[in-house]
């Protein structure tokens, strides 16, 4: 992995730059997965190794692909880095080494999530319980950070239409095999995102993933069969309420338990038995969380790749 | 000291976070710089999930006979701060094709230059909006 972040370094093809992140990422998951973080594995995947090459790729399009080889000496950064890279390796002498289960990390309140966490919130994935549950309020603001960051990249670019949204236009010509591959593949994937959407409770999974998976599935149709045939089946527009509907369900939720005369956010207010109360509230929040991921991960994908090149 | 070697995790968090540190700072590349934050960020994700693991533990996910279990708090976190991160690296994205858009050039030394020569034109139009009222006095 530092490998492949120096040959990042040298390389001024930004074409391979992004494709070597891409792997990257994929090396990253795997070693979340070493570290049992099945979850965060999970996303990096999709996310890192997926979407973020996408949109790179797709800035890369509209901005050119060659670095311009820097006019300045790089002595003066490479001192700054190591400086502050030997700083930060003698400020680790002190700190608790890897897997120690009596390091400072472990003693605060993971515990009690480990232990009352099956009982309370009832549900077998400790991730999901602690993202939607304990910590619901931090996910709301994530929630709203993504909405508001799609918001920006509206503002920003907007969703043109253009002469290579035509439909039956793709941007990599017509491929036969691309297109039977994918043929296959798309009721999989999106399939797979509704499972990974509605079993978050149990097994790995939940709105995060979900919703980037499912506009996986459309970028990669978007690809492969041309961006108007994508935009047919989920017109732009829609995009926007979409990403705000997620964001009014998860927040919804909230305000039910307020005015159920609970606090914002205590699912024990949407059922009779506060169990059940819970698997309602997390079910319904990563909805919300899951519609607005993948309406603002597609909507920020039309963005830049209906935006054409500057005549 | 004698189990020094289990550090080894923070230190290629550091090593990772350094070259992505580099790149922010000694390229010029709007994109590239980006890719180099990216890597800075991935870099933390990595300190924060290792964070987490607890010897022996197994995945957060309760399973009937396993006691042991990894810290579910952090992966919470960083799972949540993927999809922030792509969303912020998009808006970055956004931004560099609207720099590219209004300059031409997504090298940060050119648009400088580009910037200075604006300036200069603006300066230079307004000395020569001003001279006829220096005239008139």
């Amino acid at each position: 992995m530092v490998l492949i972040a120096i040959a990042a370094i040298r390389l001024r093809d930004l074409f391979a730059v992004v494709i070597l992140f891409g792997v990257y990422s994929l090396m990253t998951a795997v070693l979340f997965m070493d570290l049992d973080a099945v979850d965060v594995a999970f996303t990096e995947a999709a996310v890192g190794a997926g979407v973020t090459t996408v949109l790179m790729l797709s800035t890369l399009h509209l901005t050119g692909r060659w670095e311009r080889r820097p006019r300045h000496s790089p002595m003066l950064s490479l001192l700054v880095v190591t400086v502050t890279g030997a700083a930060l390796i003698y400020g680790t002498l002190d700190a608790p080494r890897l897997g120690d289960p009596e390091a400072p990390v472990h003693q605060h309140v993971a515990p009690r999530y480990l232990e009352q966490g099956p009982t309370e919130v009832g549900m077998p994935n400790l991730v999901t319980a602690v993202l939607a549950s304990y910590r619901g309020y931090d996910t709301f603001g994530e929630t709203v950070v993504i909405f508001t960051a799609g918001v920006a990249v509206l503002l920003l670019l907007g969703i043109r239409e253009g002469p290579q949204t035509k439909a039956g236009r793709s941007a990599i010509g017509d491929q036969i095999v691309l297109r039977v591959v994918v043929k296959a593949l798309l009721p999989l994937i999106l399939l797979y995102g509704l499972y990974v959407q509605f079993h978050g409770d149990f097994g790995a999974g939940g709105g995060f993933q979900a919703g980037v998976i499912f506009a996986t599935g459309f970028v990669l149709y978007d690809l492969v069969f041309g961006e108007g045939d994508a935009r047919l089946v989920v017109p732009p527009r829609w995009l926007h309420r979409l990403a705000a509907l997620g964001v009014l369900l998860y927040g919804g939720v909230g305000l039910w338990s307020l005015f159920d005369g609970k606090a914002f956010l205590d699912y024990s207010a949407l059922a009779h038995d506060p169990v059940h109360g819970q698997h309602l509230g997390v079910l319904l929040v990563e909805l919300g969380v899951g519609i607005t991921v993948f309406s603002i991960v597609l909507a920020i994908f039309f963005a830049l790749s209906g935006r054409g090149r500057r005549a | 000291m004698s189990n020094l070697p289990g550090l080894y995790n923070y230190w290629i968090a550091v090593c990772l976070m350094m070259a992505g540190f580099y790149i922010v700072i000694s390229h010029g590349n709007l994109v590239k710089k980006l890719v180099g934050l990216a890597l800075f960020q991935t870099s933390v994700f990595i300190f924060y999930i290792s964070l987490g693991k607890v010897a022996d533990g197994d995945a957060p996910i309760v399973t009937p006979g396993v006691t042991l279990y990894s810290n579910p708090l952090p992966h919470v976190l960083i799972l949540t701060a993927i999809v922030v991160g792509v969303a912020t690296t998009a808006v970055g994205l956004a931004l560099v094709v609207r720099i590219y858009e209004a300059y031409g050039s997504v090298e940060e030394d050119e648009i400088q230059v580009l910037d200075g020569a604006d300036d200069d034109a603006n300066e230079g139009t307004t000395s020569l909006e001003e001279t006829p009222e220096a005239d008139r006095q």
